[in-house]
């Protein structure tokens, strides 16, 4: 099936972005802006919360226990999607032993991944996967990196049939299988699509984040800082000063509020292993947000051409 | 993972430089004072490679068999498991390891001519720098002295003093021997390169001129040292 999607309906879209929020009241800590799942309506904050690498500590008590206090501040400051999956080491035990120690936040919205080759061992690693939460069900299933998706999707749309999970969806990172995921997208009757998007790594306007609007799926965006990179390479250089315009008080919001400005965005999920990100993170999801003209501006200025 | 060749190794690590190196903080806490015990291990073993003949050999690959067995499980499955899935294939290897020590101590042939002099002298000088050296890269690069990484409780000093031993002893089948401490001084390398840690190349060129000095037919020629 041909995607029927157009370039005017996308540009409208980014038009019609608002400078969302208020200027005044600035002292007030504002809860994150929400975004629709178009399959559902059901609202979710921008921003939510990555755990590669940063959650897989191992059985280190102190760095749990660090983990916890980022997921305290993390919904302390409105958040709720975090996302996780089994290749990504101890991260699933560390998250659920940091619900644990929070006493089980009913805001979670929690978001997996099937890993696995066999489509037979698809729901044995599931149920690993939320016994290491703690959690009754997954909100969100992906299938990561794409990984078997012909025999894991049928598994998954029929657990959501069957009220086992909410949401279905597919990941890639670091920009492979677009084709596939496009085909796929076009196909399959999706949710949720993860992809790796930044102020570099922008190859995904040109099809994918178009197809999600025209489809109606959620959009989960990995990668936002390109696992810091961006933001080491953007350091040296000041903040410009027409950043405050969109309430920018960093590199970090100034790169997540490119991300979470496109319309097709529901929610860019950082990773983060400090207390005082997370807030500057879910911080980047409120107030002023920039339009189209101004997202052009910030891609230009990161490119060296502003 | 499909497509994983166009993955960089960074893409590919799972955790981070900081967490690694507070693996080694742990495990040196959780089996303390062992970590004593395995720098008087080391030194046994430096004292065995210097005296040198059949006995003194044999009694070397039955310390390393130990060792590698004892690394295999409380520091692959219990220590480096939670934080990198591949560690179970690691720990099988480093058991088969263990194996392969234990056999050839018991039925290897030893021949009666020592190595040759600069396959003997390399080979103490690794056991010597993973015996001393190693564990002082931890003050020396800013990590303090918690997480040291020692002959007999840590996975790189213990592969490289078993390619020093294996170049001071005289066995015919240390060809064998060799490919899984010099395969594992790779792939840690590959590790510690990924994460930006400045001794990334040590383990990789030892093991690299260990297998060389083999491969280069240094085995045939006698040296007057050690007898």
């Amino acid at each position: 099936m041909k995607p029927n999607f157009t370039r005017r309906r996308l540009l409208g879209a980014l038009a019609a972005a608002p400078l969302l929020g208020p200027a005044a009241g600035l002292a007030q800590p504002l809860r994150p802006t929400t975004r629709a799942i178009p399959s559902s309506g059901e609202a979710i904050p921008l921003v939510g919360l990555g755990t590669w690498i940063t959650f897989n500590v191992g059985n280190d008590r102190a760095a749990r226990d660090a983990s916890a206090d980022v997921l305290r501040a993390f919904f302390a400051a409105g958040g709720r999607l975090i996302d996780s999956s089994p290749m990504y080491g101890s991260a699933q035990e560390v998250i659920g032993y940091g619900l644990a120690k929070l006493g089980r936040p009913a805001a979670v919205f929690s978001a997996d991944k099937v890993w696995i080759s066999d489509g037979d061992q698809s729901r044995p690693q599931m149920d690993t996967s939320r016994r290491l939460w703690g959690v009754p069900r997954f909100d969100l299933m992906q299938v990561h990196n794409l990984l078997s998706w012909e025999e894991h999707l049928p598994t998954l749309f029929a657990m959501k049939a069957a009220g086992q999970l909410r949401y279905v969806g597919i990941t890639t990172s670091h920009g492979r299988r677009h084709g596939d995921m496009e085909r796929i997208m076009a196909s399959q009757p999706l949710d949720f699509v993860q992809l790796t998007y930044n102020l570099v790594d922008r190859e995904v306007e040109q099809r994918l984040l178009p197809l999600a609007l025209e489809r109606g799926i959620a959009v989960l965006v990995n990668r936002p800082f390109q696992q810091g990179a961006l933001l080491e390479r953007l350091a040296p250089r000041p903040l410009p000063a027409w950043a405050a315009e969109i309430d920018c008080a960093s590199w970090a919001q100034f790169a997540l509020k490119f991300v979470i400005s496109h319309p097709a965005v529901t929610c860019a999920i950082p990773a983060t292993t400090r207390v005082d990100h997370v807030r500057e993170n879910l911080a980047a999801a409120g107030r002023r947000m920039p339009d189209a003209a101004m997202r052009a501006r910030m891609a230009s200025f990161v490119a060296g051409r502003g | 993972m499909s497509e994983w060749w166009t993955y960089s190794l960074r893409d590919l690590l799972l955790f981070s430089s900081r967490t690694y190196t507070r693996q080694f903080e742990l495990h040196n806490q959780e089996w303390w004072p062992l970590p004593l015990f395995a720098l008087a291990l080391g030194a046994a073993l430096f004292a065995l490679a210097w005296r040198g003949g059949e006995r003194a050999g044999r009694a070397q690959l039955l310390v390393l068999a130990t060792c590698w067995l004892w690394v295999a499980w409380a520091w692959h499955v219990q220590r480096y498991a939670p934080i990198n899935w591949a560690a179970g294939y690691f720990a099988w290897a480093w058991g088969v390891q263990a194996v392969l020590l234990g056999v050839v101590a018991w039925r290897g042939s030893f021949d009666a001519a020592p190595a040759a002099a600069l396959r003997r002298g390399f080979g103490l000088f690794l056991l010597g720098a993973a015996w001393v050296i190693y564990p002082l890269l931890a003050p020396l690069l800013g990590r303090g002295w918690t997480p040291a990484e020692l002959f007999g409780m840590a996975p790189d000093p213990t592969a490289l003093a078993t390619l020093g031993v294996l170049l001071t002893i005289k066995v015919r089948q240390a060809g064998w021997l060799l490919v899984i401490p010099a395969a594992w001084s790779l792939i840690s390398g590959a590790t510690l390169w990924a994460m930006d840690a400045p001794e990334f190349w040590i383990a990789p060129l030892a093991s690299l001129l260990a297998v060389g000095l083999v491969a280069m037919g240094f085995v045939d020629q006698p040296s007057s040292a050690g007898k």
